[in-house]
């Protein structure tokens, strides 16, 4: 099918979801890791803990409204999160390459400082390697956590039934737009900011108010808001209708994405977390959101309905309707 | 968002779909409009405007995306020359993934090959420059959207003396095409809706032969929904009451004459020569070559590749999808054994090809 890996492999869509079927859960599987959930749920005995593990190869290391040091803790704060768990313990390990400033190292490490201070996470173990000149690209961070899943979470697609609403707690695609104005040779003058937060917060809440009423939660991350709602849907009779009109989009991220040819829908985030929750939760859902900081743009953005038989179907600005469909690869910026 | 939303206004689309359902309910006839450029294509079916429009008016795709058309052979071309240790290949990023006879950009990179995605062709420039003991090639591939930046990036490379900037060329002309394609006796469409960004540069009055020849309305359009059913309306008014002129919908862009230096820019290094259109075949004149004064830029003078002919898949029948005359669910490898991860034919590899346009957004 393919003898190499192509970057395409590592952008969250097709191709990835393909190389984990084929090769990982084909060789590892056992019940925890057949989930495919952000976490794994595991018993011990009297608790039931979520672990995970994510690393991170983010270039630029720094970014408007992030680093990789803070990503680094909240993306493995934030798979914990939406499995329902407390996040409780992380790990941090670091393939530097030689050369790497011990500025820009301690830069990084003040902020994986702070952003585990904000999460209310500790930072409990860890290892360090270094590799020769061009063997890393300056510095990449492997986080693994440990979280305790709440008594009062109930979660998984199995709960889902037509007539369930999705909830995203704010605009989306900011993440990977402030990325790609930096990329090289882009020369784009922006003021967006990377979402990059901790979504424990919310997460708590939502299942300490909603218990049973919240669903499913994920993270939206890499193949953006698509990839989170074709997972859910995915082999079900059900689907997801999205109203264009409700997914909040902040105007400079949506004036970039229109200039490059990007949809929105399949841009990154880093702090996003899609729930789909119960006909009678959603209002308090939202308002729940909306108390912090990171949801203050809360919205609901669809509902699941039956006979969509698995598709993500899109209520257009103009009231046609279009399919969304699993990311492919990276977007990349048409000829014309 | 200012000057985006106001062409996304429902209710005024509703006031156009409600005319297009006033004219074409009044007719048993079958009105076919075909939308040459891809990204008419992509901002059809992203705005849901194949499911508005009355069941008797029928959009069919036309041969408008550039990396479709794009040859095998030149794909294969480019392929040989990134496998050579002193060459750095600069493209646009949606070359990447496009299959050649047996490999793509995307994985002779992840074999070694030094390629780069450019934003501009002037980026090229630059890394000839930072990399003077390779050879740098720009994969300079579009219409006449993209052809005058080569060219002005060629002038550029002249003016400073550069030694190792070529281009491996495969630009093509879109009015000379669509007259390939009418004097098809296959093909039936009652107008076209002619490409907006192609259109800032040659004008207007580029597609009047066109109309006058064949007896087909033609009109500039724009990219936006409203934009896209205005020209639908005016197209469709057109046919009906039998006229066939060149109308401008997007004049708020695209003036009769067209961007004038762009294409002196383009014709003093460029000259037309025929051309292969993947799925397609030869057009004459259809595509641009350099002028000799200019061939020393040409990576095909100086490194000719010889290469086996490039083996296609009978099956596949993007030829008669870039024609108009079927539509992607017609052909049986659509959704099948072709898509977009593992393409068949041209329209399913681009983001902007007909098939991958409806594989995206119009499966059901």
């Amino acid at each position: 099918m393919f003898n190499r890996i192509l970057l395409t492999h590592g952008s969250g869509g097709k191709l990835t979801h393909e190389l984990i079927k084929t090769m990982f859960v084909k060789n590892f599987s056992n019940s925890a890791l057949n989930q495919l959930a952000d976490s794994a749920v595991c018993e011990l005995p009297g608790k039931k803990i979520a672990f995970t593990t994510d690393s991170y190869v983010v270039n630029p290391v720094f970014f408007p409204g992030g680093d990789i040091g803070k990503l680094a803790v909240c993306g493995t704060v934030n798979d914990l999160s939406v499995a329902g768990a407390r996040p409780l313990f992380i790990s941090c390990a670091l393939i530097m390459e030689e050369g790497l400033e011990t500025a820009v190292l301690e830069k990084i490490i003040v902020s994986l400082r702070d952003a585990a201070k904000k999460a209310n996470v500790k930072i409990v173990t860890g290892d360090t390697k270094v590799v020769e000149k061009g063997g890393a690209d300056k510095i990449f961070i492997n986080t693994a956590g440990i979280g305790i899943v709440y008594s009062k979470a109930r979660l998984g697609t199995q709960f889902i039934r037509p007539g369930d609403v999705v909830i995203i707690n704010g605009p989306i695609a900011n993440h990977g737009m402030a990325i790609t104005a930096l990329r090289k040779g882009m020369q784009f003058e922006t003021k967006i900011q990377s979402d990059c937060t901790n979504l424990n917060e919310i997460t708590g809440a939502l299942i300490g108010s909603l218990g049973k009423g919240i669903k499913f939660m994920r993270d939206a991350t890499r193949g953006g808001l698509s990839a989170v709602l074709n997972e859910v849907t995915e082999g079900r009779a059900w689907g997801i209708e999205i109203d264009e009109k409700s997914v909040p989009v902040d105007e400079p991220v949506r004036a970039m994405c229109e200039l490059l040819g990007f949809d929105p829908l399949y841009v990154a985030n880093e702090g996003k977390v899609v729930a789909i929750v119960a006909p009678e939760s959603a209002e308090k859902a939202l308002k729940i959101m909306r108390r912090y900081k990171d949801g203050k743009g809360a919205a609901i953005i669809g509902t699941v309905k039956p006979g969509l038989k698995g598709r993500v179907e899109l209520k257009t600005l103009m009231a046609g309707r279009r399919i969304v469909d699993m990311p492919v690869g990276e977007q990349l910026p048409r000829i014309c | 968002m200012r000057f985006i939303d106001e062409f996304r206004d429902n209710k005024i689309a509703a006031g156009l779909v409600d005319k297009l359902n006033a004219l074409l309910g009044k007719t048993d006839k079958t009105v076919t409009l075909m939308e040459i450029c891809g990204t008419h294509t992509m901002a059809i079916s992203r705005a849901g405007i194949r499911r508005l429009v009355p069941k008797n008016l029928r959009l069919v795709s036309g041969p408008g995306c550039p990396v479709c058309v794009t040859d095998q052979a030149y794909i294969d071309k480019a392929i040989a020359c990134a496998r050579h240790k002193d060459v750095i290949i600069t493209t646009f990023g949606d070359m990447m993934r496009v299959p050649g006879t047996r490999s793509t950009l995307e994985k002779e990179k992840a074999s070694g090959a030094n390629v780069h995605v450019v934003y501009s062709p002037w980026d090229t420039l630059k890394i000839c420059t930072d990399n003077q003991d390779k050879k740098v090639v720009f994969l300079a591939v579009g219409f006449e959207t993209t052809a005058p930046a080569t060219a002005a990036t060629v002038l550029d490379a002249e003016k400073l003396g550069l030694s190792n900037f070529y281009i491996l060329c495969a630009h093509k002309t879109v009015p000379q095409a669509l007259d390939a394609l009418c004097s098809d006796p296959q093909l039936k469409v009652n107008g076209f809706l002619c490409p907006g960004h192609v259109s800032v540069i040659i004008g207007g009055n580029a597609y009047a032969k066109l109309a006058e020849k064949y007896k087909t309305p033609c009109v500039v359009t724009g990219f936006e929904p409203l934009d896209i059913l205005q020209g639908i309306l005016m197209l469709t008014e057109q046919s009906l009451s039998g006229v066939a002129k060149v109308e401008n919908q997007y004049a708020r862009v695209v003036t009769p004459e067209g961007n004038t230096r762009a294409q002196s820019i383009l014709y003093s290094v460029f000259k037309p020569s025929d051309a292969v259109w993947r799925g397609i075949g030869t057009i004459p004149g259809s595509g641009l070559a350099l002028k000799p004064e200019y061939e020393k830029f040409d990576m095909e003078k100086i490194m000719p590749v010889e290469l086996p002919a490039a083996a296609v898949n009978k099956a596949c029948r993007c030829g008669d999808v870039l024609k108009g005359i079927i539509n992607p669910f017609d052909c049986k490898l659509f959704a099948k054994a072709c898509t977009p991860e593992s393409p068949v034919g041209p329209c399913m590899v681009s983001t902007e090809g007909t098939c991958a346009a409806y594989y995206k957004y119009d499966r059901s």
